[in-house]
């Protein structure tokens, strides 16, 4: 904790490239209902960055057990939970391309079946007595991350009344300034729900779902044992030039 | 996935949902699964400074408190220094303190609780103060993207009058949804500071 080393200095002392919007959801997508009265009406102020946002958390492997990154053993009491047997794995990349290392990488899912260990889950879908469904994961010096799963189920929620959820995992992501914080989530390839989805279709612009939906990777792939998807995540990428200069010069 | 100069897209943002807590606090859905746990405790027995609770709740546009958010906070330590690489302001660094905080709302009353310390003044751009202030990060179900505002503190007045971010804010009722006003209970300082997504008292969010 005494000595920050999330980034490399040149990278995490400079400035942030502006957020671009048209490629989030807004705020307010009725479609999504529950974003009808959690939305904020009045334009964001928009802030030149200071060290407020250039700098964020720093996180190190003491704050990880061993297990943090596989969850098909990270909950197992008695066995094994069910379900495909499933890799996820990628790179976080800024938009310029450099990866992010050291960065926390966290998800969390349903069971196999749709169903969450959490309180307010109602879903008829059973609880798997050998599966938490949560995980976490720092990324190495080329910004790689992987965990092991097994695959979500879909499930209904309330929005219209017959809605339901493609089969997603989400995914928190840190990056080296409080800036880039991130919380999305990752959709499989070649799943029919996504298509009818109000959470996907909040999204204006159609290949940034394209970019949420991970293509299965045979090469990444175990056999006889597990299959892989691969999911690249991109967070803002920083300014080269240094921001003592900029700020100093006046 | 690239455009016509090389760069990247930016992953797109998707709502935490409802089920949050289970990846990112996940005692509070109800079960046991890290050795460590990250939590709304900010400071260990030797972090220097004044220790401070931060209590609030969160509202939405029908003023109903949001009990199931994801409130994260980032702060520079007691002498105003970031505990990160790119801050390299002449002043120590506290190794008892990484400065960053994540709470969840209570899920029947909608209050969330932040136990730290009082940050110090932080160098701005072009080398103006920037007052006190603790940097939130807001996500719940019915969030598309995380919302990021700033508290001030209500007590450092001379600060704030300042402050180049509070000074861009032009009316007064606006940059009174940024100040958390200090009550004194059971011998701890405790500033309170509600965020209201929506409606009159709209907080101010910022893009950053
Ligand atoms: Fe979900």
């Amino acid at each position: 904790m005494s000595s920050p080393a999330g980034a490399h200095p040149a990278q995490a002392s400079a400035e942030f490239f502006q957020r671009d919007r048209s490629i989030h959801p807004p705020a307010y997508t009725p479609g999504y209902k529950t974003s009808v009265t959690r939305s904020p009406r009045q334009a964001l102020l928009s802030l030149q960055n200071s060290l407020s946002e250039i700098t964020g958390p720093v996180f190190g492997h003491d704050d990880l057990g061993p297990l943090d990154n596989d969850l098909i053993r990270n909950y197992a009491k008695t066995g094994d939970p069910i379900g495909e047997r499933i890799i996820v794995h990628g790179r976080v990349l800024d938009e310029s391309g450099r990866p992010i290392p050291n960065t926390l990488v966290e998800f969390w899912q349903a069971n196999a079946g749709g169903r969450y260990r959490h309180k307010k889950d109602t879903y008829l879908a059973p609880i798997d007595p050998n599966f938490g469904g949560c995980g976490r994961a720092l990324t190495d010096t080329d910004g790689r991350y992987f965990f092991r799963t097994v695959k979500p189920g879909p499930y209904p929620w309330r929005n219209y009344v017959n809605s339901w959820r493609p089969a997603h995992i989400h995914f928190s992501i840190f990056g080296s300034g409080f800036a880039q914080r991130l919380i999305t989530q990752m959709y499989f390839e070649g799943d029919p729900l996504i298509k009818a989805c109000a959470i996907v279709n909040a999204i204006p612009d159609p290949d940034a779902v394209d970019r949420l939906i991970a293509p299965i990777d045979l090469n990444a792939s175990i056999p006889l044992d597990t299959l892989a998807y691969r999911f690249d995540i991109v967070l803002r990428g920083r300014r080269s030039t240094m921001f003592e200069n900029r700020l100093e010069g006046n | 996935m690239t455009d016509k100069l090389g760069y990247l897209k930016e992953t797109t943002s998707q709502t935490a949902g409802p089920y949050v807590h289970i990846g990112l606090i996940p005692q509070q859905a109800g079960f046991d699964i890290f050795e460590t746990n990250f939590g709304n405790v900010a400071v260990g027995p030797k972090t220097a400074g004044q220790r401070i609770r931060i209590e609030g709740r969160v509202f939405d546009g029908t003023e109903t408190p949001v009990r199931d958010v994801l409130i994260e906070t980032w702060q520079a330590n007691a002498a105003g220094r970031y505990n990160h690489p790119a801050d390299t302001q002449d002043k120590p660094l506290d190794p008892d303190f990484r400065g960053w905080a994540r709470a969840g709302s209570d899920f029947k009353t909608g209050i969330y609780t932040i136990d730290t310390i009082k940050p110090g003044i932080v160098r701005g751009r072009r080398g103006r103060p920037m007052a006190p202030h603790i940097n939130f990060w807001i996500a719940a179900r019915g969030i598309n993207i995380g919302l990021n505002t700033r508290m001030y503190f209500a007590d450092e007045g001379e600060a704030n009058a300042v402050d180049p971010v509070l000074n861009l804010i032009e009316l007064d009722t606006r940059r009174k949804t940024l100040l958390a006003e200090p009550v004194t209970r059971d011998g701890i300082a405790v500033y309170r500071f509600d965020i209201r997504l929506q409606g009159e008292n709209e907080t101010v969010f910022f893009d950053i």
